[in-house]
């Protein structure tokens, strides 16, 4: 068997430390999902309650045509990007707290 | 009709070159980690694009236009859902998974829950939803094959499309295919592009061409008298073609809810008003199936293993998503202007019909220019080449990994060899491009698009829930997962299964007809993402409650690895301490 890499340091194996890491980085993950469920899925209820509206000629297209066929995609590249930035510089701050030992229970 | 030189010319280019390159860097795939994940040492650039190379399928390329062609509207939720399943993939799925740094989907199965018997399910979903997905990629072979060749058998293409990708894929295992899908998503960019926007400028543009296409608003407002502002102001660029008696009326395709989406309701007779709630469904249901089903699909997961770290996973991610993204715009613009210049293609079926439209638009500008039209036809077939043959490539390689180091490398020989599992990748590489080939035979008669559909709508009730739950809740335990995986994978199987026998086979008239008096079940049994995905994990949490014993004992060093930051020194590869301890 290979020498366990891992350093059987008691602050980064402590349950509060799983337990905080996970909660931010799902509230992140989170917080981006239901920023893009939610316009993803008002879609088809706009087209379902609205649909004189969503019909309206924008530049030729009608107006739910030009969200979903085009405008939709460069909504996502915002919602990743934001997600991107904001989970590695988490990353990163974790890494450096963990490793100073600053990792106080309840402090992180 | 004649074979055409410059469309043969641009298909012969493509092949060769996927061929030679193939060849090229078989050379260098030397040890089972460059076989199985290309040595872990792709970068970002090349790995984004060999992603989104594997990614676009023939049924992006060509299925995507042919159905927005066919069903207006409501077909523009594929090209958007299969780009947007990336951002779910990357959310929740994308970073942990390459943290826990297994080669493959059943790797981390068994890693995560220490269950060999989990290992062996998770094999065969890997199976099941890539043979699934081989199919409409075969028949994207078999379509372009006999466009190229006018009058060649549908089955002549699926083989020899088949055929030279087993061979490639023999050769030169992940490796090999990195280098030449990165290729192939740029000359599927450049296909796409260049001849949507040459297209654009001759005949006007996509908003011009869905102009010529009255809503419902504007065909009540013409009863009336009403004349639309600014309708006619600019002379238009082209005369649309009178639609043929099968196509779908102007107001139906342009709108939400059409054709697509109401077939089951109107198949039970019901009128425009009471089809809509069905509609509604059916369209939350295909989302749900290709979202989810993106974050599930096990070819592309396990290219997030090439991966250098988690960091550069999500690097990687993210281009991907821009890549798709763009290209995706692209494949309506086909849909619509070819329902405004080609309506002949409604009336076509199977190979003839609008799943062609990519490869056949750019022809008719040899009417005004010449050779213009055979050129820019001969790149979209060139395209379409490189769709099938890279999607079909990372599929060979992720089944025949799953067999090779999964039931062979695991189950069978557990003892053998580095050298005697290379050997037995290759075998299995042509025993299963010979039966993606016969499987691919099959569906001539359905819509390529369609059939991706379904692989994604098992995908999302099998693979999703799994790896969501097994990524955030340490409370999942084997008994649990197999459980939601199996009967969410299974029911939503079957219940698709049974709508493409309602529909094709002679001897089902009696499952057809009870689809056809019940069209909310006809829905949900075409669409089964709705309740498969809430069914798997109600399923997974409820089992894993009950066998609560069974939670792996080093659960948190398992959770720590998969959400701790690398910097952390944390990371553990499994598969070295596995073989470490001799298995």
């Amino acid at each position: 068997m290979k020498p366990n890499p891992v350093e059987p340091d008691p602050l980064i194996h402590s349950e509060e430390f799983l337990h905080q890491l996970m909660r931010r980085q799902l509230k992140l993950s989170l917080g981006c999902g239901c920023a893009f469920a939610i316009v993803l899925l008002a879609l088809p209820l706009l087209n379902y309650f609205a649909p004189d509206v969503m019909a309206m000629r924008v530049g030729g297209f009608p107006l739910t045509w030009l969200i979903l066929g085009v405008l939709f995609f460069p909504f996502v590249w915002v919602i990743s990007y934001v997600f991107i930035n904001r989970s590695l510089a988490m990353e990163a701050q974790e890494a450096i707290r963990a490793k100073q030992g600053a990792v106080c229970h309840g402090q992180i | 009709m004649n074979i055409d030189p410059w469309i043969v010319g641009f298909a012969a280019v493509t092949v060769i070159g996927t061929i030679y390159m193939g060849f090229r860097s078989a050379g260098s795939a030397k040890t089972a980690s460059d076989f199985f994940v290309a040595g872990r040492s792709v970068s970002v650039g090349w790995n984004s694009a060999a992603i989104s190379g594997e990614y676009l399928s023939a049924a992006s390329f060509m299925g995507v236009a042919g159905m927005v062609m066919s069903s207006g509207y409501d077909a523009l939720w594929y090209p958007v859902c299969y780009a947007c399943g990336y951002l779910f993939l990357l959310l929740f799925i994308a970073g942990p998974l390459r943290r826990f740094g297994a080669y493959t989907i059943p790797d981390f199965a068994e890693g995560r829950f220490d269950s060999p018997v989990f290992r062996r399910i998770a094999v065969c979903f890997v199976l099941f939803i890539g043979f699934f997905y081989t199919m409409p990629q075969m028949k994207g072979a078999g379509v372009t094959l006999a466009y190229i060749f006018p009058g060649l058998p549908y089955w002549v293409g699926v083989a020899l499309v088949g055929a030279v990708i087993t061979l490639n894929v023999a050769l030169g295992g992940m490796k090999g295919i990195t280098l030449v899908q990165a290729v192939q998503y740029w000359a599927k960019m450049f296909a796409i592009s260049v001849p949507a926007f040459v297209l654009m400028g001759i005949y006007g543009s996509y908003g011009s061409h869905l102009k010529s296409n009255e809503t419902r608003v504007e065909a009540r407002s013409a009863i009336v008298g009403e004349a639309i502002p600014g309708a006619n102001a600019m002379p238009e660029k082209f005369v649309r073609a009178e639609l043929p008696a099968k196509a779908p009326q102007d107001e139906a395709w342009i709108s939400p809810f059409g054709s697509l989406t109401t077939k089951p309701a109107k198949a039970a007779g019901l009128s425009d008003e009471e089809a809509r709630p069905y509609s509604l469904l059916y369209t939350y249901s295909l989302i749900i199936a290709l979202v989810c089903g993106t974050a599930g699909l096990p070819h592309i997961l396990v290219r997030f293993y090439t991966n250098p770290d988690g960091v550069a996973a999500k690097r990687t991610t993210m281009w991907v998503m821009i890549l798709i993204g763009v290209f995706y715009v692209f494949p309506p613009v086909f849909g619509v202007l070819g329902r405004n210049l080609l309506p002949e293609l409604y009336e076509g079926v199977g190979a003839k019909g609008t799943d062609k439209i990519v490869l056949e638009l750019p022809k008719l500008l040899n009417q005004k220019y010449g050779m213009l039209g055979s050129i820019l036809s001969g790149i979209t077939c060139a395209g379409a080449f490189a769709a099938f043959m890279s999607t079909f490539s990372g599929l060979l390689v992720s089944i025949t990994g799953a067999l090779a180091h999964d039931i062979y490398g695991r189950i069978l020989r557990p003892n053998s060899t580095s050298e005697q599992r290379m050997k037995m990748f290759k075998v299995f590489a042509v025993i299963c491009g010979f039966t993606a080939v016969l499987l691919g035979l099959t569906v001539e008669a359905f819509e390529i698009n369609k059939l991706v559909g379904w692989a994604f709508a098992v995908a999302a009730t099998s693979y999703f829930p799994l790896l969501f739950l097994a990524t955030w809740w340490p409370g999942i335990t084997m008994p649990g997962a197999a459980t939601g995986m199996l009967v969410g994978g299974v029911f939503s199987l079957i219940s698709v299964i049974s709508t493409m026998i309602a529909d094709q086979s002679p001897w089902a008239t009696g499952l057809k007809t009870w689809y056809a008096a019940h069209p909310l079940a006809r829905t949900l049994a075409e669409q089964p993402a709705i309740w498969g995905l809430p069914l798997a994990i109600v399923l997974m949490v409820v089992v894993s409650k009950v066998t609560r014993a069974k939670v792996p004992g080093d659960i948190r060093l398992k959770m720590l690895v998969l959400h701790a930051p690398e910097a952390l020194g944390l990371k553990q590869e499994y598969i070295k301490e596995q073989e470490g301890m001799g298995h």
